[in-house]
């Protein structure tokens, strides 16, 4: 039952119904090309036996005339006196009286056109009593004598039949073949659509990890293969990402939020009658709260990054603009830190994209290289326009700690913090909004050690104007 | 000033009518659309703050129905539904602000207060006057006490939009708003950077200053008292 199922299944795929629909025009084209062959291969050989006939005919015509009727019954006599001879000859008196000939009698067969009879040798008595049958022409000659000359055909009556044999073995190998062709053709293509299947499977199972195997032969196939595969890695990483948000928001908001409600039970424990250790509490919980609103707000920008609905919405942003604003917003605060702000404008693209979010990203990355460049450094915010595989490229590097290689990765997941402490402010997910900005434009972001210090930079595909 | 809420959250209702109140204001409340819409027509507020998603008609119907029988009243949208597009839906159908919940009580009544002062001095001004501060926006030089100021293009943008509020308090996200045209709140609190240079060429050399912090809102310009 087992092994019968997955053959009838096979026999249902659309492969093999291609294969059978082609085994089909095949099988009509060998059998059209067959019937050519026997036809002119037959049709031939019987030219050929006529043509010997009337040399024959010929030949006893001559004896005819020189020698008369005499000479043409010696003639015929001599003629069909070998044994093993295919000829057949007759010559009787107007009365039917057999003159000489190798015929017990006349074949009753009427001539067709031209004079020409087929008969059964066998009837007649005739050459070697062979149950072959017989070609031949007869004449009327003077006197109303009757001649008959003919030949046995049972030579091209078996190549006939030997060659419909093998020409119905041809037609059945044919047959086999293509059918056993089509099916392994079917069960090929079958086994690699099978082996999507079962990876799909698997996956809808939960386990995400699954990927589709590659021939590496590049065809269709294959690509179809290599697209489920990059979008199973897309999900996975957003599952991952997911999985990642939840437990990191329930474990950063814990925190935040234990201490609040601490904060509040305290002084309620405490019962003064002070107003102003009330208001203390109330305004530390307002910073506290704003401060869990803004991670809240700083994750659901990520998730609008991210959810790709904003793809439709993205319009002609000039990224010079967005560097500039922000430089222009950035600039006094790293004054201020007694850092060099330095804004390199080399080119003007323009980009699709979304403005608010690209602002937001460029806006992170000055802040992080802000908060992490100590005092006397020195930021450049660099914008250039096409260049090899970009439409363009802003970068944000700065001469501060940096980023150990080992890191860098690790710094655009959410809420991944390098300063253990987490004493500088800040809630670990300025680098994933930037990385989730870039995705949303096709961008990369690249990481780069800046000897010394951190280089980011967001590298526009060369289609993305 | 007279403020019509409508709210479908009884709570959320309550907290904005005892707040506004508080500050001073008349308040009326609407629960869902159809009654908004009514008291809306049929009585002058000064501004409206109008919820998003409502039972009987949504805000942003109600919005467009209101602005196309040629009513004007100012209107800040105050809703959970607080991304670029939302906004921009929000404005497109006739909002005149966009404030995303949750907020700060003291940023709805900044927001509200500047845009009532909006609405009354729509005419086209060139020059703006505070005290012995004149910013010309014509020549775009600022004089105070007679004394000109140089500011950089961006501290000129900040003072016009201080100085047509002046009286209100603006807070830092209006400031961002709309002198950056920044629909985010940045990680640092830049705007106070900002203010400081401001400060330091607007008041450093004068004995009464006119940029004051307000406390757990923002900032605000005022001639002394």
């Amino acid at each position: 039952m087992k092994a019968v199922l997955p053959t009838l299944r096979l026999l249902r795929t659309t492969p093999f119904r291609l294969a059978l629909l082609y085994l089909g025009l095949f099988v009509i084209s060998v059998g059209v090309i067959l019937g050519v062959v026997y036809r002119s291969t037959a049709g031939f050989l019987e030219e050929e036996i006529g043509a010997t006939i009337a040399l024959e005919v010929a030949g006893l015509q001559d004896q005819y005339r020189s020698a008369g009727l005499r000479g043409l019954v010696d003639s015929v006599r001599e003629r069909s006196g070998y044994s093993h001879t295919n000829s057949i000859y007759l010559l009787t008196t107007p009365g039917g009286v057999i003159l000489a000939g190798n015929l017990s009698g006349w074949p009753d067969a009427t001539a067709g056109p031209g004079g020409w009879t087929h008969f059964k040798i066998s009837d007649y008595g005739g050459v070697n009593n062979r149950p072959s049958t017989a070609m031949a022409v007869s004449f009327v000659l003077p006197g109303q004598f009757r001649l008959l000359v003919g030949r046995d055909m049972s030579e091209l009556d078996q190549l006939r039949g030997r060659m419909v044999v093998s020409l119905r073995w041809v037609f059945l190998v044919t047959v086999v073949l293509g059918l056993g062709g089509g099916l392994l053709l079917a069960r090929g293509a079958m086994h690699r659509i099978e082996a999507i299947n079962r990876t799909t499977h698997r996956i809808m199972a939960g386990d995400l990890s699954g990927r589709v195997p590659r021939g590496g032969g590049g065809d269709e196939i294959d690509r179809l293969a290599g697209n489920l595969n990059a979008m199973l890695d897309q999900i996975e990483r957003l599952m991952t990402g997911m999985r990642q948000v939840t437990e990191s928001v329930a474990h950063d908001l814990r925190t935040p939020l234990s201490r609040l409600r601490a904060r509040v039970e305290l002084a309620l424990i405490r019962e003064t009658d002070d107003p102003e250790v009330y208001r203390a509490v109330l305004q530390d919980t307002i910073l506290e709260a704003d401060r869990l609103l803004a991670t809240f707000t700083a994750l659901l920008s990520i998730a609008e990054a991210e959810s790709g609905a904003n793809r439709k919405g993205l319009e002609p942003v000039r990224l010079a603009d967005v560097v500039r604003l922000a430089a222009d917003l950035y600039e006094p605060v790293a004054e201020e830190k007694g850092l060099t702000l330095i804004t390199d404008i080399r080119a003007e693209p323009t980009v699709r994209g979304n403005e608010q979010l690209l602002a937001q990203a460029v806006s992170n990355l000055l802040d992080n290289a802000i908060k992490y460049t100590p005092e006397g450094g020195r930021i450049t915010l660099l914008l250039e326009g096409v260049g090899p595989g970009q439409s363009a490229r802003i970068t944000v590097a700065d001469n501060g700690p940096g980023i150990p290689a080992d890191m860098r990765e690790k710094v655009l997941e959410r809420f991944v913090r390098l300063d253990a402490a987490r004493a500088s402010p800040g809630n670990g997910l300025g680098l994933s909004l930037v990385e989730a900005v870039a995705r949303l434009h096709d961008a990369s972001l690249r990481l780069e050690d800046n000897e010394p210090g951190l280089k980011v930079g967001i590298v526009f595909p060369p289609d993305a104007g | 000033m007279k403020v019509l809420v409508i709210e479908d959250d009884q709570q959320a209702a309550s907290y904005l009518a005892k707040g506004l109140k508080e500050a001073g204001h008349v308040v009326d409340a609407a629960n869902d659309g159809k009654e908004g819409l009514f008291l809306a027509g049929s009585e002058h507020y000064d501004v409206m703050i109008v919820d998003r998603m409502l039972p009987g008609r949504d805000g942003l119907s109600l919005v467009e129905i209101l602005r196309a029988t040629g009513n004007d009243t100012p209107v800040l949208f105050l809703s959970a539904l607080g991304s670029v597009d939302d906004r921009v839906k929000g404005l497109k159908a006739g909002g005149d602000d966009y404030l995303t919940k949750p907020f700060a009580f003291s940023e709805l009544l900044a927001r509200i207060e500047v845009l009532v002062r909006r609405r009354s001095a729509a005419q086209p001004q060139t020059r703006l006057a505070v005290a012995d501060l004149e910013l010309d926006l014509l020549s775009r030089t600022v004089r105070r006490a007679g004394k000109s100021i140089d500011l950089l293009p961006r501290e000129f943008a900040l003072l016009e939009y201080l100085m047509r509020n002046a009286g209100s308090v603006v807070t830092r996200t209006m400031m961002l708003e709309n002198v950056w045209d920044y629909h985010f709140d940045p990680q640092t609190n830049v705007i106070d950077v900002h203010i400081a240079r401001l400060r330091q060429k607007i008041d450093k050399d004068f004995p009464t200053p006119l940029i004051h912090t307000v406390r757990g809102a923002g900032y605000s310009l005022r001639a002394p008292q």
